[in-house]
């Protein structure tokens, strides 16, 4: 049984997992520290969240997790981040392994441009899925509630979808590879809010079988949907440089009502933003 | 308001029908703009020497040069080489022209792709690369008949043995080089332009570098690349210098209709050679058939061209 925040009196009673151990992170881009210092631990099967203002590095850190930022070039990570245990930086780690398990949707809609069946089907493809793709494809698209509108034109181009059905069919591309976790930049800022409440709600039906990390700059969605949330903030540095750094992680509840830090609190009142 | 621009307050603040008036009035009084109007005539006058040019060159050419057609039609370009003007005719000349693409095509087209690929996938970015980058644009930029005399010193002398010296091989391979730079060049264009949204969501599925280049990024830089090679070709096609110097023969010749070797191993010519040749030799008849022998290269290019608008619409589907 999982605490839900709407029914107050239910009790936890399992302790879940820890799936990403992360010490001491610190990320640099050339000489630019964009995040240092992060520890935390993230839960297994929840929702947590990762807000602050700009240029908190919340970004930075998601992308930390399925080393995305090995993609660019000047990008140093320092610390640990353990994966059920194991080292995701250590050499002997293959970073398509890695995003194989961590899945991850972007901040503005990206589909292939190619058809809806084949952006579903292109990560299970190349991860040599051997079974019925048919099957994978429509199972996907129905997790993430995308099937009864796309049903009838899986081979019409991606591109013609809307921006919130765009999202979704990334969120089922996501799926299809059938990861362990899935960690969302932002899923929402570039959707109306009517496509927004789909996506949270999807996240709620979503989160029973992944692990989800959200980054987002809005407040009350990470109020809504998540079961933990990590506030990020700004430090300026002697030289002037601006470097991300946490400063409160824990229970949504308590962050959004009672945090412990003092910024926390200015940043979840609205004093500053 | 008020420094530059009429007041309108008082006016405006009236309502009915002043107001109406004195908004026209400022909306309707624009004075016309001289210079945005001077601007435009000059550009449009660009464009129509452009044209006037082009089509002064077109209509000179067409004017010496149809009579050949007219008086002998498809068999001016069945004939061969010869040295009586009412006989001779370009069929050499797209034989060998042909030859020639085919070599620019087969080895021209994968290794320049393959070179772009590389630089903008794979290679670090650091000064080597910069380097390496740099040097191909200006290889780019040599004049193409040094690269006739790079062909001559490697492909007809030190390579005879297996190129057979001043054949058609060593011209193809000659122009193939000339055409490198590019072919890496318009296809490192294209494979930039493709967004870098969608290389990370091919990574973010658990792609190999090689598969989401494969699946996703040469897909979508395919008509880029599509047109660039293809005008590459057209820009060979009229090359001249690089290939009289590396043998393509300027008198008449008799082909001989052995096989595909012999030809390989014999002479040729192409048909930018053969208006070289036509232009050296005296006499009003030749006058004509070099007009002729320009038409049919003309056509030749506008195919070429033609194909390459064709292919890419239709790698480029509405996606």
């Amino acid at each position: 049984m999982i605490l839900r925040r709407n029914e107050p009196d239910t009790v936890v009673v399992d302790q879940p997992n820890v799936v990403f151990d992360v010490d001491r992170l610190s990320v640099n881009y050339g000489d630019f520290q964009a995040v240092r210092d992060v520890t935390l631990k993230v839960q297994e099967k929840r929702i947590t969240a990762l807000i602050g203002p700009s240029g908190c590095g919340k970004t930075t850190v998601l992308r930390c997790f399925n080393r995305m930022n090995d993609l660019i070039p000047t990008a140093r990570v320092e610390g640990t981040i353990l994966y059920h245990g194991v080292d995701l930086y250590d050499r002997q780690v293959d970073p398509v392994e890695v995003r194989r398990r961590i899945g991850m949707v972007f901040q503005k809609p990206n589909p292939f441009p190619k058809s809806i069946y084949e952006n579903v089907a292109f990560g299970p493809r190349v991860g040599g899925f051997r079974g019925k793709m048919d099957d994978l494809v429509e199972e996907s698209l129905r997790k993430s509630a995308l099937w009864d509108e796309v049903k009838d034109k899986l081979r019409d181009s991606a591109m013609a979808l809307s921006g919130g059905q765009q999202q979704r069919l990334c969120i089922a591309r996501a799926i299809a590879v059938e990861p362990d976790v899935i960690l969302m930049d932002e899923p929402c800022s570039s959707l109306d809010p009517v496509a927004t409440q789909r996506i949270e709600d999807l996240m709620q039906e979503l989160v029973a079988d992944y692990t989800i990390i959200i980054v987002t700059h809005n407040m009350q969605q990470a109020a809504r949907v998540s079961d933990r949330t990590a506030f990020f903030t700004v430090e300026v540095g002697e030289n002037g440089q601006r470097t991300g750094v946490l400063v409160e992680y824990d229970r949504t509840e308590k962050v959004f009502t009672n945090p412990s830090q003092p910024r926390t609190e200015a940043y979840v009142t609205g004093r500053f933003g | 308001m008020g420094l530059y621009r009429p007041d309108l307050g008082t006016e405006i603040s009236l309502g009915g029908g002043a107001a109406t008036e004195a908004v026209r009035r400022i909306l309707h009084g624009r004075q016309r703009d001289v210079r945005g109007l001077a601007f435009q005539s000059a550009l449009l006058l660009t464009l129509l020497m452009s044209l006037a040019i082009m089509v002064t060159l077109m209509a000179q050419i067409g004017a010496t040069g149809w009579r050949v057609f007219a008086e002998r039609g498809t068999d001016f370009l069945t004939s061969p080489m010869s040295s009586l003007a009412s006989r001779a005719g370009v069929w050499q000349g797209l034989v060998g022209s042909l030859m020639l693409m085919v070599f620019v095509v087969v080895i021209a087209f994968p290794l320049g792709i393959g070179a772009a690929v590389y630089l903008e996938e794979y290679a670090p970015d650091n000064r080597r690369t910069r380097f390496i980058a740099a040097n191909i644009r200006n290889l780019a930029g040599v004049p193409s008949i040094v690269y006739g005399l790079l062909g001559l010193a490697i492909f007809v002398l030190v390579l005879r043995p297996i190129t057979g010296g001043l054949t058609v091989v060593s011209g193809g391979l000659t122009l193939a080089v000339l055409v490198l730079p590019i072919v890496i060049i318009t296809a490192s264009e294209a494979l930039r332009a493709v967004p870098g949204s969608i290389r990370e969501a091919g990574y973010a599925v658990g792609a190999s570098q090689w598969q989401v280049i494969r699946s996703h990024v040469l897909p979508a830089a395919a008509p880029g690349i599509l047109t660039g090679t293809i005008l590459s070709l057209a820009r060979a096609l009229g090359e001249t210098a690089p290939l009289i110097l590396v043998g393509a023969v300027t008198g008449f010749f008799f082909q001989s209709s052995g096989n595909l070797l012999a030809r390989l191993h014999g002479p040729y010519t192409t048909l930018p050679t053969i208006v070289y040749t036509w232009s050296r030799q005296p006499g009003e008849e030749f006058r004509h058939l070099t007009a002729a022998a320009i038409l049919a290269l003309i056509m030749v290019i506008v195919v070429v061209n033609v194909l390459a608008i064709y292919l890419r619409n239709r790698f480029q589907r509405t996606w």
